[in-house]
Order: structure tokens, then C-alpha cells, then sequence
């Protein structure tokens, strides 16, 4: 276990996508395992829209052990024991690096005068990092759901550092479908009172409006046959061990409703309104083939990596054929690239929990 | 690491043809590539560029487990997707008697290929003739081990057949082999004696 409060701030001043320019920044990152000397055993895990780098190690706030235990570790399927693993926080996030809740030069938070970052600011921000820390090429970039949107931005806008990309759940762009859900949750951000402008961090957190954000967008994870298997229609027993029954009122009747009031508030103990603010708008301008005149070839063309590319079954979020339609373009680019589709009932989730088959192909793919 | 993989000797006597062809460092596409015993072959003592399409996902995962660049998909769906003369040697094993088109996915192969490897059961050895001739019923041998309401044998072809089909399609028979009880037997006769053939075809 090392310092939680790892953190490297860069020697200059970033040029965002926007115009913007921002300065200073700073990177929260973990790192786990042995760097070689020149890095060429790196694996940089790149984090979903409500990650952090605490991929394998505890959550510093909550306690609760990393969010890919499962697959990052000694011996386990990105293993630390060969590999060493640095994932970082996002720019514009909200658990160590420069984000709209970081205090300004002079001070005051950024809040909304936080410039608007994309895809490819965030990956272009590790870079410099990389820099800094002396690693040129790495062994392997990986990413599911956003991450997988950063593994893909860091392949096209550098070709020749990365040797293997791994994209998991994800798309090269994000579809209107995935724009409107968040469109929901940033406006029910927006619409709670506490919100202010985005001028709240000396008072009242938006708690209720991000607790909205956070279950509209925790239904898009999962899939109708998880839900019906976990949940059916059974009604939350009360608290004096009686069983469930209706209230003809609207309180949490039903297990479901219980579950995502829960995972709701949960969120905001540990995640900021405004940094899902501008995540969620990063992901929704994120159209690789766009930038390259509407050639998604094009983006890979100087490619020299591997790459392999996993969906899911049940996941509707981030659709099987978003990931053929990625892979067709690597193909037209003559890049080397797998594709698999994993079945599991797990939807968008499926590459954060068990699925079948996962493990041994990112084993695989990183030997 | 290098994947794990078997001997050329060692390889089934049609995919040993095969290997024996293919040039170091060509790039190759094994469509049906299974679990991916040929590419890692090839890779392996050949140096070629590998790249694989398999239906079975279960399979996919197989290979890209073992270091393969396996894409999951379809002859028919998905050939169309890759550039032409992407490959020097596209390699259909086994499967043009399972496809709807059997025609049309000849010619993407050699869109995307500049040469093709085709292999598949013959339906006119002798055994086959018995079984139908005689017995009066679809065949069931050790090369086509299923009866007719199981198989996904939906396009069943004789080595005349699939010579007659090539000159159809303007392309050019380069070079052909035929086995039977996993052996290499003589051109003469082959459509009566052969269980497999294989064919490598050029533009």
C-alpha cells in the first residue's frame, strides 16, 4: 500500500480542445506493482465516468476495497506482479486531480469557471504526466465504458506509445441515447436549489439532484434480466421484520426502487456535482471518427498497436455493434485487432464483475 | 511470450499443406480459425502476420487468450468489411459448405486475399455414393458425421463441383491436394477416393 495522496502537479500550463488553457495542473494517480526501469512493463488503466485511480487499493472516502479488485492485483488477471498498473484521475474529477471543486490560484474553487475538458484533454494531461515520470511507451493502455473512450483517444493521438489497447464496454463515440440519459442527470443536478450555479462547495451540497443524476444512470448499467433476477417485484420488508407490503403512498415499496435510493445517496458522499457535470459532457463530445473527417479508420492510421476489443451481451448502454463498428475501422486502418462479445446478464457492468471468459482474455491479450 | 503452439509436422495433414505454402512473414486470414491452431502455428514458426474471424465466441476468447488477433464474426457478414488486398493468402477451412452463398464468399476471398486456401468434405467419395446410391439415405461417414436434419452441411460440393465453381468465378486453380484416412492421396481419381480436399486458388 503506498500514499494515498499520490499526486504529480505538471511543470505547464495545458492547452484544452475548448481554447481554454489550464493551469496549474495536477494529477491524482495510484501506481501498483514494479516499474521497470524504462516502463515497459506499464499498464495504464484509464477509469469509467464515476472511477477514480483507486483501481486497487481502498477507497480513501468510502473504505470500500478498488473498483477492479477483481482484475487488478498479484497473480490476478492484470497482475501485479509482472505488470505495474498506474491509473490516475481524470481531469475535471473530483479525488485529487484538478477538477471544477479545486481551489484556483487565488483561492476560490473554480466551481463553473472550471473550463470544459474533453476525452481528449483528459488523455493528453496523462501524457505529460507520463513525461514527467519518464515512461515513453507503455506495455498495455486499458479502459472500459469512458476508460475505454481514454485508451482509444491515447492510441490515435499517440500511435507510438502504447503497445496494446484494450477497450472494454465502450464506443469511438457516444450515441444520442447515451447524451440524453445525460442530459437527465445533469438537469436534475441543475434543478436542485443547492446547486447554485454550480456555487455551493461553502454550503449545502445538490445531494438530491446528483442522488437523481447517479440512479437514472445506475438503471443504464445494469440490464431488464439483472434487475428482474435480483429484484422481480418484491417489496422491501420494513423495519420491524415484517414483510414487505405496499404503503399506497411513495415511499421505497419495492426493492428496486430501495436499491437505487441507496446507491443513490451513496454517490454523493463521494462524488462531486459539478465533476459530474463535466465528465458526463467530455463523454458526450467524444466522436473519434468526427475529428478525422468522419473516417474512423483514420484515427488509427499511424497506429502501431495491438488492439482488442470486448462488449457484452446485455449491455444496451454501450451496444455490441458500437464495438463492430470499431473494430470494421481498425480493420479498413489494417490494424491488428481482436473482438469478442461476453455473455453475461450483467449489462454495461459485465466488465466489473464476474463474466465469463473476461479474465482469461485480458490475461491474454496483456501477455 | 510466444503462444503456444504445435509443430508444422505435427498439424493436421490439410492445415500442414497449408503451412508448407504460406510464406515467413505473409499475412495471413484463417476465417473459422476455431481455437486457433493454424494462425498459432504459423505465427509461431512462420512469423506470419495472423489474423483470425470465428463465429464461436467461446473460441474467440480461446485464441485471443492464447496472443491471437481474432475478431468475432462471420464469412458472410462481416468478409466485406476488410479492404481488398489486405491478406496474401485468405484461408477458408472447412466452412464454404456451410454458408448461404458459397459463390459470392469465393470471391470476397479473393478481394481481401490475393490467394485463397479452400478445403472441404467431398461429397462425391465413394462412401458417400454407397450410402446414397445404395442404402438410399444421406450419408453419414466420419467426414460428414451428422444426419441431414443436424448438419450445418448446407451446401454440399464435390471437388468437381468446387473446380467447375472456381472457373465460374473467373479465378485460377493454383494448386490442389486430397486426403483421405489423414493421408495425402494422388490427383487421379480423387473425387471418387478423396474424404477432403483443399485448394489453393489465385485471381
Amino acid at each position: 500500500m503506498q500514499d494515498p495522496a499520490t499526486a504529480l502537479t505538471l511543470p505547464d500550463p495545458l492547452p484544452l480542445d475548448s481554447g481554454a488553457v489550464l493551469s496549474p495542473v495536477t494529477i491524482a494517480y495510484q501506481e501498483y506493482g514494479k516499474r521497470a526501469a524504462d516502463g515497459s512493463n506499464v499498464v495504464v488503466i484509464f477509469h469509467a465516468l464515476t472511477g477514480d485511480q483507486f483501481a486497487a487499493s481502498p477507497h480513501p472516502g468510502t473504505g470500500r476495497p478498488g473498483w477492479w479488485d477483481r482484475m487488478v492485483g498479484p497473480g490476478k488477471p492484470i497482475d501485479t506482479d509482472r505488470l505495474c498498473v498506474i491509473c490516475a484521475n481524470v481531469i475535471g474529477g473530483c479525488l485529487g486531480s484538478t477538477g471544477p471543486a479545486s481551489e484556483r490560484p487565488d483561492g476560490t474553487r473554480y466551481a463553473q469557471s472550471f473550463p470544459v475538458v474533453t476525452i481528449h484533454d483528459m488523455v493528453r494531461a496523462f501524457a505529460r504526466m507520463l513525461d514527467e515520470l519518464g515512461i515513453d511507451r507503455v506495455h498495455a493502455v486499458v479502459g472500459g465504458s469512458m476508460g475505454g473512450m481514454q485508451a482509444l483517444a491515447f492510441a490515435s493521438d499517440f500511435p507510438d506509445r502504447a503497445e496494446r489497447v484494450l477497450v472494454l464496454a465502450s464506443a469511438a463515440r457516444q450515441s444520442a441515447q447515451n447524451i440524453a440519459f445525460h442530459e437527465v442527470g445533469r438537469q436534475a443536478i441543475m434543478a436542485d436549489a443547492n446547486w447554485n450555479g454550480g456555487d455551493y462547495y461553502g454550503g449545502a451540497h445538490p445531494d438530491a439532484g446528483l442522488a437523481v443524476a447517479r440512479m437514472a444512470a445506475h438503471i443504464t448499467y445494469l440490464s431488464e434480466k439483472g434487475l428482474t433476477e435480483k429484484f422481480g417485484r418484491r417489496l422491501q420488508a420494513k423495519g420491524d421484520g415484517k414483510p414487505g407490503e405496499k404503503s399506497f403512498g411513495f415511499d421505497a415499496d419495492f426493492q428496486v426502487e430501495s436499491y437505487l435510493r441507496y446507491q443513490g445517496s451513496g454517490f454523493t458522499r463521494r462524488f462531486d456535482a459539478n465533476s459530474y457535470l463535466y465528465i458526463t459532457r467530455a463523454m458526450d463530445y467524444f466522436d473519434l471518427a468526427e475529428e478525422h473527417g468522419g473516417r474512423l479508420a483514420d484515427a488509427f492510421a499511424g497506429s502501431s498497436a495491438r488492439f482488442c476489443i470486448v462488449s457484452f451481451d446485455t449491455d444496451w448502454l454501450y451496444p455490441t455493434a458500437e464495438s463492430q463498428h470499431l473494430v470494421r475501422a481498425l480493420n479498413a486502418a489494417g490494424a491488428p485487432v481482436s473482438f469478442v462479445e461476453l455473455s453475461s446478464p450483467f449489462g454495461h457492468d459485465g466488465f466489473l464483475l464476474e463474466t465469463p471468459g473476461l479474465d482469461e482474455v485480458v490475461r491474454g491479450f496483456l501477455t | 511470450m510466444k503462444p503456444h503452439s504445435t509443430a508444422l509436422a505435427d498439424l493436421r495433414p490439410d492445415l500442414a499443406a497449408i503451412a508448407s505454402v504460406i510464406p515467413e512473414g505473409a499475412r495471413v486470414l484463417d476465417i473459422g480459425c476455431g481455437e486457433g491452431t493454424l494462425l498459432a502455428a504459423l505465427a509461431a514458426h512462420k512469423q506470419v502476420d495472423a489474423r483470425g474471424l470465428e463465429i464461436d465466441p467461446e473460441r474467440v476468447a480461446t485464441c485471443v487468450a492464447r496472443g491471437l488477433s481474432v475478431v468475432q464474426g462471420d464469412a458472410e457478414r462481416d468478409l466485406v468489411h476488410y479492404p481488398d488486398d489486405a491478406f496474401d493468402y485468405a484461408i477458408l477451412g472447412q466452412t464454404i459448405q456451410m454458408v448461404d452463398r458459397p459463390a459470392e464468399v469465393l470471391d470476397e476471398l479473393l478481394r481481401v486475399g490475393r490467394s485463397a486456401f479452400v478445403s472441404f468434405p467431398n461429397f462425391a467419395h465413394w462412401r458417400m455414393r454407397v450410402a446414397l446410391g445404395l442404402g438410399g439415405r444421406m450419408p453419414v461417414t466420419p467426414a460428414l458425421p451428422e444426419t441431414w436434419h443436424a448438419t450445418g452441411n448446407i451446401r454440399n460440393l464435390t471437388v468437381v463441383d468446387f473446380r467447375a465453381l472456381v472457373a465460374e468465378r473467373g479465378a485460377r486453380i493454383e494448386r490442389e491436394w486430397h486426403f483421405a484416412k489423414g493421408h495425402t492421396i494422388r490427383k487421379r481419381g480423387a473425387n471418387l477416393r478423396a474424404e477432403f480436399a483443399l485448394f489453393l486458388v489465385g485471381r
